[in-house]
């Protein structure tokens, strides 16, 4: 079975889908104990690859290959690298919370929103393990149609809205992007004979500057609008007010870091010539964004808008790292994905909570809620805290290292960025203040309850990493240090120093 | 006394070659001679008999391993595929037409046997080797569906449609004629082998290449290309239903089919020569088709311009003009009719006698109503759209592949992002049945989806293949698109 973990890892969610959709209508207990059961599963089988993964090389790991339309030369073939891995883990971890938070999230049509979080969660992790363009591109377009599911049906008021603006800007951001990867197969049968959409050949292929900065531009239309990077974010404040809370928590927490991730996978590797003009304007809209994010977030009267902009506000930070073109930057880059989607998916979780018990996300319909619910309030403040990057919680690891990388690339954009830390601390400690302190002046607020728990066994892991991967960030700093290496070689540049180095001095 | 001439055949002519033919056309004289003589209340039966007499011809038309010709007839690896596709779409268009035809408005049991008649014309066209002999097929085929699109006879709209495709049908007749016509004073013959030599040293003559525009601007009324696609709304429309979709797909690959064999194989020099207009073409198809698409209310006239916006698609491939573009024309063809097939099938479940259900908003609460059709009909339309792993994704990236490979890049970069622009209708469909949104909440209470009807089981396996088609096509194309790779291979002189 080991041979096949990968393949394994994409079908499970498959068959628990359709497992699901066999439960007879009324059944929405075992419907939901299925979906537990398949997402667990996952879980066990991306435990399994992470038990067996091999950090000392940046190479595909765990590498299946099969025929799949050999007459165009595209293969099914899947691999795993550092960086994969921990969004495989991200993405496996979060997908059974959200199954348990439907339960009380969700009141109508339990069956297809079980099956679509399934499908969805599939979609992303095989975006995550193909090492064929083509496979990459057929996962990355199929993520689409669940999420769209996801906010059109189980959405608020204004969801037909939303998921349309969802699907046509990401559609019109990927289809460039497939010609670029069809042409690159062409490029690669014209220079060696056959076609091939092997990642691994696509690397090698030697491209005039001119090919690879049509290649770019077009990758980088879709992934920046993925991320999503200013000024092409306009879709995901929509998106994610109007989505569930399970959908929110899963498109801030992976969706979004595909953008990113494909920035890594394909874009730099396969046009290093032109990272040295592109990086930088990437960099200064990644700043742009990071500080109209916040600023954008600081007047938002709806708590879960508010998370919306500082995520266009916290993926600005992660694009900073991957434009800095150096170890450090990169690996805080990633190390930052991976803790924005953990406190994000927090944030969505908890006022989710809030919003099954009030019905509202206005931040002034709350108030003084501290002594009504302090479980609640514990860890709404730490992850604020976890948010705003406090020293010895996840965010702040991403954040120092991001700078750090972004510092070396360019001071003045560091230096900018930095306002966004601040800016960061403002949005949210304000938020928490004016939901948390003060008196209780609203009747309404009185009746609200505690975190039961089930919302405890939801919230409890995602702390614990909270705190883990604050303190202790080393292991998951050296997961993807060989890959970013490589990456980053790929990409034409030599490694200098790590952050494993940087973080232990 | 001179003896008689006992053979009148060409030398070399086999008569394996025209058996496919003469099978359907046999079939077609049978189901017409069985029709008047079958019990009115169990016509039924008719349909039965017909599905037969298709997948009977699907096998029988296969080609031999060696080319087989009868003058000017070829049963080669190119129409034995072709025979395949016609007969198998037609059939599954015959299923679903079982249980709705008296709903539709079709009462007259000629139906089957003028259905047989124009799926054989469709065979001569893919068929023939010489231009007068395509056209031949080419009439066959269109005098029988100027028919079907009247067979509702008491509802004006069908008339209406059968007129308006019959005028427009003469005229695109007529100047598939005079390109033939000037195409023989050039050529001295009619022959598909003497069209490939009519581009000498210095190019083609003037005389030669208005020949050939006439010929396209036939072609062109046929499968809709804009600007002679305006009759396609109005009939598509106005025809029964299982005839918009017998048309939409079996009529449209039929021309594509003899599109492919006498222009992009025969003649490779109009893709060099009416490059321009070609392209131009294309790009205003696609675009003017999803644009217009975008516009409607009525799923049939949406469906409608989406077949125009595909016609532009496909036109692509005669601008590229390249073996492997040609290929993935017939693998776009077979893959276009498994998912337009589904959805008019989808369609047609939900209407009742006196009741039609031609709106969008008429599948308003379809995924509460009946999820099972809902989740064929969202099959159908993402793989419209080109979503993968479905069978309407690989059709485009084989056929973008092929066109970027020519070097069209431009053409493809607006065909995708026509693509893109599809999204919004082919999704609004979606929307419609599963977003209880405030417009199909206020359409759902009259909504066609919630209507009590008789079980209609024909209907419901036929949207079932269709839907199974589109996702077996998808997750696995290779056989397919290996098949039809081997198709054009076998065509002589390519």
């Amino acid at each position: 079975m080991d041979q096949q973990l990968l393949s394994l890892l994409i079908a499970v969610p498959v068959v628990g889908a359709g497992l699901v959709a066999l439960a007879g209508p009324g059944a929405v207990k075992s419907m939901r104990a299925i979906a537990l059961t398949a997402s667990l599963a996952v879980f066990a089988v991306a435990l399994r690859i992470a038990a067996l993964f091999d950090s000392s090389t940046g190479e595909f790991q765990f590498t299946e290959q099969a025929a799949w339309i050999p007459q165009m030369g595209v293969t099914w073939s899947l691999g795993l690298d550092g960086i994969s891995l921990l969004l495989v883990l991200l993405t496996v971890f979060l997908t059974p919370l959200v199954v348990l938070n439907s339960a009380t999230s969700i009141d109508k049509r339990p069956k297809g929103y079980l099956v679509n979080v399934l499908l969805l969660e599939s979609a992303m992790l095989g975006t995550l393990v193909a090492t064929d363009v083509l496979v990459f591109y057929v996962f990355w377009e199929l993520m689409l149609v669940p999420m769209f599911l996801l906010i059109g049906i189980w959405g608020g008021r204004r969801r037909v809205y939303a998921s349309m603006k969802f699907v046509l800007f990401t559609m019109v951001g990927s289809l460039p992007m497939l010609v670029a990867l069809v042409w690159l197969g062409l490029a690669h049968a014209a220079a060696t004979g056959a076609p091939s959409y092997a990642m691994t050949d696509l690397y090698d292929l030697e491209l005039t500057r001119s090919a690879q900065a049509w290649c770019f531009a077009a990758m980088a239309l879709s992934f920046a609008i993925k991320v999503p990077m200013w000024p092409l974010h306009t879709w995901l404040p929509d998106a994610h007010v109007e989505a569930p809370t399970g959908g929110s928590v899963i498109l801030a927490g992976v969706l979004l870091k595909m953008g990113a991730y494909g920035f890594l996978r394909l874009a730099m590797p396969i046009c290093p010539d032109v990272l040295g003009v592109a990086m930088p304007i990437i960099g200064a809209l990644a700043v742009v964004g990071i500080i109209y994010g916040a600023l954008v977030a600081m007047v938002q009267p709806d708590m879960k808008k508010l998370v919306a902009y500082s995520s266009v506000s916290h993926l600005g930070f992660v694009m900073l790292g991957l434009s800095s073109l150096n170890v450090v930057g990169v690996e805080g880059a990633v190390y930052h994905m991976i803790s924005h989607g953990i406190s994000t998916g927090a944030l969505f979780l908890l006022v989710g909570v809030l919003y099954e018990r009030r019905h509202t996300r206005l931040i002034a319909d709350f108030g003084g809620l501290w002594r009504q619910v302090p479980l609640y309030a514990f860890f709404l403040l730490v992850v604020t805290l976890s948010s705003i990057g406090l020293p010895g919680l996840n965010g702040f690891v991403g954040e120092f290292l991001i700078l750090l990388g972004a510092f070396k690339a360019s001071p003045v954009l560091a230096i900018l960025a930095c306002s966004g830390v601040v800016l960061g601390a403002v949005y949210m400690l304000w938020m928490f203040q004016r939901v948390m302190f003060g008196e209780i002046d609203k009747a309404e607020n009185r009746e609200i309850s505690d975190l039961n728990r089930r919302e405890l066994v939801i919230l409890v892991p995602l702390l614990a990493l909270i705190v883990l991967m604050g303190v202790y960030p080393q292991p998951f700093l050296k997961t993807m240090e060989a890959s970013v290496e490589l990456t980053l070689e790929r990409a034409g540049i030599t490694p200098v120093e790590t952050a494993r180095a940087e973080v232990s001095r | 006394m001179n003896p008689l001439p006992l053979n009148l055949l060409p030398p070399g002519a086999d008569y394996a070659a025209v058996m496919p033919l003469l099978w359907a056309f046999g079939a077609a004289v049978l189901v017409l001679i069985a029709e008047m003589f079958w019990p009115y209340q169990s016509r039924r039966g008719v349909g039965w008999l017909t599905i037969a007499a298709l997948l009977a011809i699907a096998v029988l038309g296969r080609a031999p391993i060696e080319a087989v010709y009868f003058g000017p007839i070829a049963l080669d690896g190119f129409s034995g595929w072709c025979n395949g596709l016609l007969c198998i779409m037609a059939a599954l268009s015959v299923l679903m037409s079982l249980d709705t035809l008296e709903v539709n408005g079709v009462t007259r049991g000629e139906y089957y046997p003028l259905l047989l008649f124009a799926v054989a014309g469709g065979m001569v066209m893919a068929a023939a080797t010489d231009l007068v002999v395509m056209f031949l097929g080419l009439e066959t085929m269109s005098i029988a569906v100027y028919v079907l699109a009247g067979m509702a006879k008491a509802r004006r709209r069908s008339n209406e449609a059968s007129l308006k495709y019959f005028l427009l049908g003469a005229f695109a007749s007529a100047f598939m004629l005079y390109g033939i016509a000037l195409l023989y004073s050039q050529a001295g013959s009619t022959d598909l082998a003497a069209m490939a030599g009519l581009a000498g040293e210095g190019g083609t003559s003037a005389v030669t290449r208005l020949g050939a525009a006439l010929l396209l601007v036939g072609f062109g009324f046929k499968i809709a290309v804009v600007p002679f696609h305006l009759w396609a709304p109005d009939v598509y429309e106005g025809a029964p239903s299982p005839v918009t979709a017998f048309m939409a797909t079996v009529v449209k690959a039929a021309a594509f089919a003899a599109l492919l064999r006498s222009v992009l194989l025969a003649m490779p020099w109009v893709a060099v020569e009416l490059q321009t207009p070609l392209w131009v073409a294309a790009a205003a198809t696609m675009t003017v088709g999803n644009l217009a698409a975008l516009r409607q209310r009525s799923l049939k006239r949406m469906l409608a311009f989406s077949s125009v916006a595909h016609t532009g698609y496909l036109v692509m491939a005669v601008v590229a003009g390249t073996s492997e573009a040609a290929a993935a024309l017939l693998f776009y063809l077979a893959a276009y009719a498994a998912m337009n097939l589904g959805a008019f099938a989808v369609m047609m479940s939900l209407a009742d006698r006196g009741r039609p259900a031609e709106n969008i908003s008429d599948l308003a609460g379809l995924g509460r109503a009946r999820p099972l059709a809902a989740l064929a009909m969202t099959v159908c339309m993402l793989s419209l759209t080109g979503i993968p792993p479905l069978g309407g994704f690989v059709a485009k990236v084989s056929l973008f592949s092929a066109v970027l490979d020519a070097g069209f890049y431009t053409l493809v970069v607006v065909a995708v992002l026509n693509s893109a622009l599809s999204a919004a209708y082919y999704l609004g469909v979606i929307r419609a049945m599963y977003f209880d949104d405030a417009d199909s909440l206020a359409a759902g209470g009259a909504s066609a989806a919630s209507r009590v009807l008789p079980a209609r089981p024909a209907l419901s396996v036929s949207v079932l293949l269709a839907a199974v088609a589109v996702v077996l096509i998808g997750l696995l194309p290779s056989p397919l698109l290996g098949s039809s790779l081997r198709a054009l291979a076998s065509v002589a002189g390519f």
